[in-house]
C-alpha cells in the first residue's frame, strides 16, 4: 500500500549546478504564496516568542495565588487566571518554547533514524530493503497515537520520553519517504557516472544522494512538526506528559476541563495556542511543498 | 485477482508477528522490576514474586513470547491484573464494538464530508467556496480533537441540551464523539480529494473528452472523480486507523467505554497485560483494515501492478 505518497509525487531530482539560483527560485515560488508566507511569519514569530517571551512576562508561571483564581480576562491578566491563580497569559508564553522544542526534537530524532533507514534501504536495496521496509510495515501497522502511547506507558510519564515516543512515531514515515526518493535519485545516470568515476559509496550518499532528496525531507519534516505538537499535546492533555506544574498546554486543556462550564477561559485559550502553532506549521509546509516541488498542485 | 489476494495475506503474516513481538516486548521495556513497578513500592515481597510468577516473567524471554503467542492462538491475551478476569472477555464483551462503532461512524462522516468539500472544490477551484472550504479543512487539520470535543460539549450538550455530554449507544450520545473523531480526518480527506481532481482534471484524456463535447458534469463524475479516487481510497484507509487510535482521546473526553478508555484506565492502573491487549487488538484490526483497502484498491483499478 502507499505507493501513491502525495509528498514525493512528481518532485523533480534534478541535480543542482547553480546553487544560488535555486535558492532564487524557490525564495520567489515561495513569496508568491500568500498562505506560506502568512505561515511562515507565525512560524518566525513563534520561535521569537519562545526565546524572549518568557523574559518580558510580570508573573511567575508556577506561582499559585488562591485570592486571585479563576479570574476573567482583563488588562491585568489578558488571559485571565486558572484555578490555582497562576496567570495564564504567562502560562502560554512560557509553554511556546515547551511546544516547539517537542515538536523540533521529535521530528529530529524520527527524521535522523527515518533517514538512515531509508538511505540505506534505497541505496543498497536488496536483502537490507527487505528486512528494513518490514520493520516499518509494523511501526505502521499500531494505528495512529497509539505506538507513542504505548512506549510512554512504559516508559514513564514526561516530556523527553513523550519526545522520545513521538519521534519514534515519525521514524516510519520518513523512511518511506526517503526510501522512494533515493530510489528515484539512484536511479539517474550521473550517479551510475559517477559511481564509475570511482567514487565511494558514502561520497555519493552525502555529496549527491541527501542534496538531493532534501526538499522533500524538508517539506515532510515542517508538517511533520504539526503532527508531533498534536500528538504530545494529546499524551499530555492524558496526563501521560508534561506533569504539575510544568506550563504545558495540553496539560493545561486538561487542568481547565472541569471548569468549561463557568470559566470556559481556562480550557479554550491552550487550545487555540495549539491551533495557531500547528496552523502556522500546517501554512509553512504547505508553501514550502508548492515551492519546492513546482509540478505538484498546479 | 485470486492469486494477489493470497500473496497479500501472506505478506500480512511477518506483519502481525512483527506486531506481536513489540507488543510483547513492551513488558520488557518497563524501567527495572517490571513485577515491582506493576504493584507499586510498598508491598510485601511474596506479593510482587505471585504476580511475577503469574505473569510468567521468571521464564527466560523466548520461551515466554512462545507461551504468550501459544495464548494469543487460542485467543487467550492474558488476565487482567485490576481485576482477574480475561482480558479477551473484557475487551469483547462490548469495549471492541463501541470503538469499532466509534470509529466506522466517523469514517462515514469523514467520507462524505470530506469527498464533498473536496470535489466542490476542485470543481469550483479558486472560488470563494474553494477558498472557504480549505480554509475551514486547514483549521480542521491543525485542532486538537480533544479540545473541540470540550467545546462541543460545552456548547451542544450543556448550553442547548441537545445532545448529551457522555456515553455512548443511543443517537443523542453517538452524533458529538463521532463529529469530534472524524472531523480531522474529513480535512484531510477534503485536501487530498481536491489536489488528487486537480491532477486528474489536468490530464490529456479530460481535455480529449470535453473537445468530444462531453457534458461537464459526465467529465466530473464518471471520468475524473473515478480515476481521483485512486489515491484518496488508501487515505481512508490510514484515516481509519488514525481514528482507532484517536478514539483514546475522544472516548476519554466523552467518557465513552470502549478500548481507547479501557486503555488509559490502565496504563494509570499500571495493567499492563491490559494494554498491551488493547494495543494488540487495535493493531490487528488496523492491519486486517488495510488488508481490505489493498484488496479494493486492486479491484477498483486493474491496471495497477500494486507487485
Amino acid at each position: 500500500m502507499n505507493e501513491i505518497l502525495p509528498e514525493t509525487r512528481g518532485t523533480s531530482f534534478a541535480p543542482s549546478t547553480n546553487r544560488h539560483g535555486r535558492w532564487r527560485s524557490f525564495y520567489n515560488r515561495l513569496s508568491k504564496n500568500k498562505a506560506a508566507l502568512v505561515g511562515g511569519y507565525l512560524v518566525v514569530l513563534c520561535v521569537i516568542t519562545a526565546i524572549i517571551g518568557p523574559y518580558l512576562t510580570q508573573y511567575d508561571p508556577a506561582k499559585v495565588d488562591y485570592s486571585i483564581r479563576l479570574l476573567k480576562p482583563s488588562a491585568e491578566h489578558w488571559f485571565g487566571t486558572d484555578h490555582n491563580g497562576r496567570d495564564i497569559f504567562t502560562r502560554i508564553i512560557h509553554g511556546m518554547p515547551l511546544t516547539l522544542s517537542v515538536g523540533f526534537f521529535s521530528v529530529l530524532v524520527g527524521a535522523v533514524f527515518g533517514i538512515i533507514l531509508g538511505v540505506f534501504s534505497g541505496y543498497y536495496g536488496g536483502k537490507w530493503d527487505a528486512v528494513i521496509m518490514r520493520v516499518v510495515d509494523v511501526m505502521l501497522a499500531f494505528p495512529g497515537i497509539l505506538l507513542a502511547l504505548a512506549i510512554v506507558s512504559v516508559l514513564g510519564k514526561s516530556l523527553v520520553m513523550v519526545v522520545i515516543a513521538v519521534g519514534i512515531f515519525s521514524v516510519p514515515t520518513f523512511a518511506r519517504i526517503v526510501r522512494g526518493s533515493t530510489l528515484a535519485v539512484r536511479k539517474l545516470e550521473y550517479i551510475d557516472a559517477m559511481r564509475a568515476l570511482g567514487a565511494s559509496d558514502r561520497r555519493i550518499i552525502f555529496k549527491h544522494i541527501l542534496p538531493n532528496i532534501s526538499s522533500p525531507i524538508i517539506v515532510q519534516a515542517t508538517l511533520r512538526i504539526a503532527i508531533a505538537i498534536l500528538t504530545a499535546s494529546g499524551l499530555s492533555f492524558l496526563g501521560l506528559g508534561a506533569q504539575p506544574p510544568t506550563p504545558e498546554w495540553g496539560a493545561m486543556l486538561n487542568d481547565g476541563r472541569n471548569y468549561m462550564q463557568e470559566h470556559p477561559h481556562i480550557a479554550l485559550i491552550p487550545g487555540i495556542a495549539i491551533v495557531v502553532v500547528v496552523l502556522a506549521f500546517n501554512l509553512f509546509g504547505d508553501g514550502l511543498r508548492d515551492a519546492l516541488d513546482p509540478k505538484a498542485n498546479k | 485477482m485470486f492469486q494477489y489476494i493470497i500473496r497479500r495475506l501472506l505478506q500480512t503474516i511477518p506483519v502481525i508477528i512483527g506486531v506481536t513481538i513489540i507488543v510483547f516486548l513492551l513488558m520488557h521495556l518497563i524501567p527495572g522490576d517490571a513485577a515491582q513497578v506493576i504493584v507499586g513500592e510498598g508491598v510485601p515481597q511474596e506479593q510482587v514474586d505471585q504476580i511475577r510468577e503469574n505473569l510468567g516473567l521468571n521464564e527466560p524471554i523466548p520461551v515466554q513470547y512462545f507461551n504468550y503467542i501459544g495464548g494469543l492462538l487460542q485467543g487467550d491475551l492474558g488476565d487482567s491484573i485490576r481485576s482477574s478476569r480475561p482480558i479477551t472477555d473484557e475487551i469483547f464483551t462490548s469495549r471492541f464494538w463501541i470503538t469499532m462503532e466509534l470509529a466506522v461512524y466517523s469514517t462515514i462522516l469523514a467520507v462524505f464530508l470530506g469527498l464533498t468539500a473536496g470535489i466542490i472544490s476542485a470543481v469550483k477551484r479558486n472560488s470563494a467556496a474553494d477558498v472557504g472550504i480549505m480554509i475551514i479543512a486547514l483549521f480542521g487539520l491543525s485542532m486538537p480533537n480533544f479540545w473541540l470535543g470540550l467545546i462541543l460539549i460545552q456548547y451542544f450538550a450543556v448550553d442547548l441540551g441537545w445532545f448529551r455530554p457522555s456515553g455512548w449507544g443511543t443517537w443523542s450520545q453517538n452524533v458529538l464523539p463521532v463529529i469530534t473523531l472524524g472531523t480531522g480526518g474529513a480535512a484531510i480527506i477534503a485536501r487530498m480529494t481536491r489536489s488528487s481532481m486537480l491532477e486528474v482534471i489536468g490530464q490529456d484524456y479530460i481535455r480529449t473528452a470535453r473537445a468530444k463535447g462531453v457534458r461537464e458534469r459526465v467529465v466530473i463524475y464518471r471520468h475524473a472523480l473515478k480515476n481521483a479516487m485512486i489515491p484518496v481510497i488508501t487515505v481512508i484507509g490510514l484515516e481509519f486507523g488514525g481514528f482507532l487510535g484517536g478514539a483514546v482521546l475522544t472516548e476519554t473526553v466523552f467518557a465513552v467505554n470502549g478500548m481507547g478508555r479501557y486503555v488509559i484506565d490502565s496504563i494509570r492502573a499500571r495493567d499492563f497485560p491490559v494494554v498491551q491487549g488493547t494495543v494488540l487488538v487495535l493493531s490487528l484490526m488496523f492491519v486486517f483494515v488495510n488488508l481490505l483497502v489493498d484488496i479494493s484498491y486492486r479491484y477498483f483499478n486493474k491496471r495497477i501492478d500494486l507487485n
